[in-house]
C-alpha cells in the first residue's frame, strides 16, 4: 500500500472539534477519527459517506482550511498537516479545491476574468501581458465561450459557474485537486458534463483527484478506488471494481443494495440485500465498540465493546475493511 | 518542491475572439437599474439642481448684495411678490437669494463631514470585522459603542460650544459623532462576508489579507456604504441646520438655512415666509438625498 510514488499519503488523521458544554468536561465532535489512505498521480480516490461522516473535513484538512488534531498528511513526501497561513506559497499552488456550490464559491462582485486572473497574479504564473491569453486558455479547457470573460457569475448558469470554479483550480497547474461534491448542487442535466470535463482534464493534465461525494453510483464511473466513510472512520476501501463486485463491509453492502437498479442484468450485480435502517448517530456521541453497531444487522456481543481494526482482504492490501465478521473469516 | 512543466499552453489562443472590456456597457447597465426607480431619478434631479444652483449662485441669485450684511429696512418683512419670490426678511433682504447661497454651506457641511469620516469609519470597520474576536476588534467596537451611546446632537453641541462656533467646527462635531455608524455598517458586512466560501477559495489560492479585504470583501460593502452615505448627506445637512438653528453653525451675516428658520420663527405666523421657505429648502435637499440613496441601493444590488 505504501509505495514511494504516492502523491498524497494520509495516516491516522484525526480532527476533533471542541463543543462547549456547561460545567461538565469538554466534549468533542470527532469529525475524523483515524483515517488513512493514499493517492497516486493521475488517480481518483472517491471518498463517499453520508452527511456527518467527516468526508468534507478530510477535504478541508488536505487543503489546509483546518489543521489536523493528530496524524499526518504528506504531499509528495512532505508533511502538510498545517493551516493555510503556515503553508508556503509554492505548496498552495500544487493543491487546489473545487467547492460544492459555485453560487457561493465565486465572488458575485468579481468578473469571470478577475476570478481566473487571481491565481495567475498570486503565483506569478505568467507575464501580466499574457493574463488575458491565459484566462482565455483556461476557459477553452472547460469549454466556456470567451463572451463570458467580463461577465459576473450571476449572469452564468450553475454548470457554467462550476466550470469557472474548475478553471480557477486548474490555473496554478496543480497536481492534486480536491473535489468537494462538485456536482451535488447542480441540475442533473449538467452533472454529466461536469464529470466528463473533469475526467478529460484529469487525462490531459495528469491530475490526481480526491473526490468527495455522497453519490456512490457516480463513483463506479469516476473513481479508481473508493473509500466509504462512516462516523469519521473508513469502513471499507477498495479498487472500484472490487468495491462494487465484492463489497465486504455490512455498511457498504447496505449502501450498494439501496442504489436503485433498472435492468435484471444490473440486479445480478447487486450484493445480498441489506435493509437500510436508522440514521447515522451524532459524531459527539459515537457508540462504543464498532460505530456501526446501531445499524448493523449482524451486530454481535463483541461489536458493542471492541472497535474493529482494518483487515486486508487481498494480497496487496488494496482492499481493506473494518469489521469483526471479516476478522473471524480470516 | 520539484518543478513540473506547465501543461497549459497559451500559444494557440486566438486573441481576436477575446471580447473587449466594455466600461461603457457597465455604466449603461448601472444607469438602467437606477432609472427603473423613477422616484430616485427625481431625487437625483433635485440634488443636481440644488448643487448647480449652489455652484453657479452668482448668475442666478436675483439680489447678490443681499447675501451679506445688508440692511434695507424700507423693504423689511415684505411678503412674497414678483420682486421677491420668497419675500424679504427682517432686514429687508431677499430670502430667495439667501436660500440659494445657503445651499452652498449646507451641501459643503453635509458632504464634507461625511466624506471626511468615511475612510476612518470604513477602515476601522474592515479591521474590526476581519479580526473579529481579537483584541483590536473588541477595542474598536467598544469605542464605537461609547460614541454611539452619546446623543448625537448633544455631542455636536458640546464640541461646537467648547470650540468657537463656526462651520468648520460644526462639521468636525458631526464627523466625530458619525464615524461609528460606518464602522458598525462595514463591521457587519465584513463579519458576514468573511466566512463566505469565495473567501475560503481565495485563501486556498494563496491570496493575502490585503487582497481579501480590499478586493473580495470591500466590493460587497460598497453598495451599502454608498447608500448609507447618500442618506447621511441628508442627515448631516439636517444636523448642520439644527446647529445653526441654535446658533452653533455658520455665523451671521453669512446666510445659513437653520439660522434663517431660527430668525423667522419669531415672526410666525404673520410673516410666515421668513421661516417656511428656508425650512422648505432644508426639506427639499434632505428629501433629494433620501430618494437618491434608495436608487443607489437598488442600482448596486446583485439582482439582474
Amino acid at each position: 500500500m505504501k509505495s514511494g510514488n504516492d502523491i498524497l499519503v494520509v495516516e491516522d488523521l484525526k480532527k476533533y472539534f471542541p463543543v462547549k458544554t456547561k460545567g461538565k468536561q469538554e466534549l468533542f465532535v470527532k469529525a475524523i477519527d483515524g483515517v488513512s489512505f493514499s493517492l497516486k498521480p493521475g488517480e481518483t480516490l472517491g471518498l463517499v459517506g453520508e452527511s456527518g461522516s467527516g468526508k468534507s473535513t478530510v477535504a478541508y484538512d488536505v487543503v489546509g482550511m483546518y489543521s489536523p488534531t493528530s496524524g499526518s498528511i504528506r504531499f509528495k513526501g512532505r508533511e502538510i498537516g498545517m493551516l493555510l497561513r503556515e503553508r508556503p506559497l509554492p505548496l498552495k499552488k500544487e493543491i487546489q479545491i473545487v467547492f460544492q456550490d459555485p453560487g457561493t464559491s465565486l465572488n458575485p462582485k468579481r468578473t469571470v476574468y478577475k476570478i481566473l486572473e487571481l491565481p495567475l497574479r498570486i503565483h506569478k504564473i505568467c507575464e501580466p501581458k499574457d493574463y488575458v491569453k491565459y484566462v482565455a486558455r483556461l476557459m477553452d479547457l472547460v469549454e466556456l465561450p470567451y463572451e463570458y470573460m467580463f461577465k459576473y457569475p450571476s449572469a452564468l448558469g450553475g454548470g457554467e459557474r462550476q466550470m469557472v470554479a474548475i478553471a480557477r483550480a486548474l490555473a496554478t497547474n496543480p497536481q492534486l485537486i480536491v473535489l468537494d461534491e462538485p456536482t451535488s448542487a447542480l441540475d442533473v442535466s449538467v452533472q454529466a458534463k461536469i464529470i466528463n470535463t473533469l475526467l478529460r482534464l484529469q487525462k490531459e493534465m495528469n491530475l490526481s483527484y480526491l473526490f468527495i461525494t455522497h453519490d456512490l453510483s457516480l463513483m463506479r464511473n469516476v473513481a479508481s478506488r473508493v473509500a466509504i466513510m462512516y462516523l469519521g472512520k473508513i469502513a471499507e476501501i477498495a479498487p472500484t471494481e472490487d468495491f462494487f463486485r465484492s463489497p465486504r463491509h455490512p455498511y457498504t453492502k447496505m449502501l450498494l443494495s439501496s442504489i436503485p437498479v433498472v435492468s435484471p442484468e444490473e440486479e445480478k450485480y447487486r450484493p445480498e440485500r441489506i435493509e437500510s435502517r436508522g440514521e447515522i448517530p451524532s459524531p459527539v456521541n459515537v457508540p462504543a465498540g464498532c460505530s456501526f453497531n446501531t445499524r448493523c444487522p449482524f451486530a454481535m456481543e463483541r461489536c458493542l465493546k471492541e472497535d474493529p481494526v482494518p483487515v486486508a482482504l487481498d494480497a496487496e492490501g488494496l482492499h481493506m475493511a473494518r469489521c469483526h465478521l471479516l476478522e473471524m473469516r480470516g | 518542491m520539484e518543478s513540473c512543466p506547465n501543461k497549459i499552453d497559451i500559444s494557440q489562443v486566438d486573441v481576436s475572439r477575446i471580447p473587449r472590456r466594455n466600461a461603457g456597457e457597465n455604466i449603461r447597465k448601472l444607469w438602467y437599474k437606477f432609472s427603473l426607480n423613477r422616484v430616485s431619478v427625481v431625487g437625483l434631479a433635485l440634488i443636481l439642481l440644488i448643487a448647480a444652483a449652489a455652484i453657479f449662485y452668482r448668475s442666478i441669485v436675483p439680489y447678490p448684495e443681499h447675501i451679506g450684511a445688508m440692511v434695507d429696512f424700507k423693504n423689511a418683512c415684505m411678503p412674497p411678490s414678483w420682486q421677491h419670490l420668497c419675500g424679504t426678511d427682517q432686514a429687508g433682504r431677499d430670502i430667495l437669494s439667501r436660500i440659494i447661497y445657503a445651499f452652498r454651506g449646507a451641501l459643503t457641511m453635509g458632504v464634507v463631514a461625511i466624506l471626511a469620516i468615511l475612510p476612518l469609519g470604513g477602515v476601522l470597520g474592515l479591521v474590526a470585522g476581519y479580526w473579529n474576536g481579537r483584541f483590536v476588534s473588541n477595542l474598536i467596537m467598544r469605542v464605537a459603542d461609547v460614541f454611539l451611546s452619546l446623543p448625537t446632537l448633544i455631542l455636536v453641541m458640546c464640541v461646537s460650544s467648547i470650540m468657537t462656533p463656526s462651520t468648520r467646527n460644526a462639521m468636525l462635531a458631526i464627523s466625530i459623532s458619525w464615524w461609528p455608524w460606518y464602522t458598525r455598517l462595514v463591521y457587519g458586512i465584513v463579519t458576514s462576508t468573511r466566512n463566505e466560501v469565495y473567501i475560503r477559495s481565495a485563501e486556498v489560492l494563496g491570496a493575502n489579507v490585503w487582497h481579501i479585504l480590499l478586493k473580495e470583501i470591500l466590493p460587497n460593502a460598497l453598495g451599502p456604504i454608498l447608500t448609507k452615505m447618500t442618506l447621511d448627506f441628508g442627515v448631516a445637512i439636517l444636523a448642520g441646520a439644527t446647529l445653526s438653528f441654535v446658533g452653533m453653525g455658520e455665523q451671521p451675516p453669512a446666510p445659513s438655512l437653520g439660522a434663517m428658520v431660527s430668525a423667522g420663527v419669531g415672526y410666525l405666523p404673520d410673516q410666515w415666509w421668513m421661516a417656511v421657505f428656508p425650512a422648505l429648502a432644508i426639506m427639499l435637499i434632505v428629501l433629494g438625498f433620501n430618494l437618491l440613496g434608495d436608487g443607489i441601493g437598488d442600482m448596486l444590488s446583485d439582482a439582474e
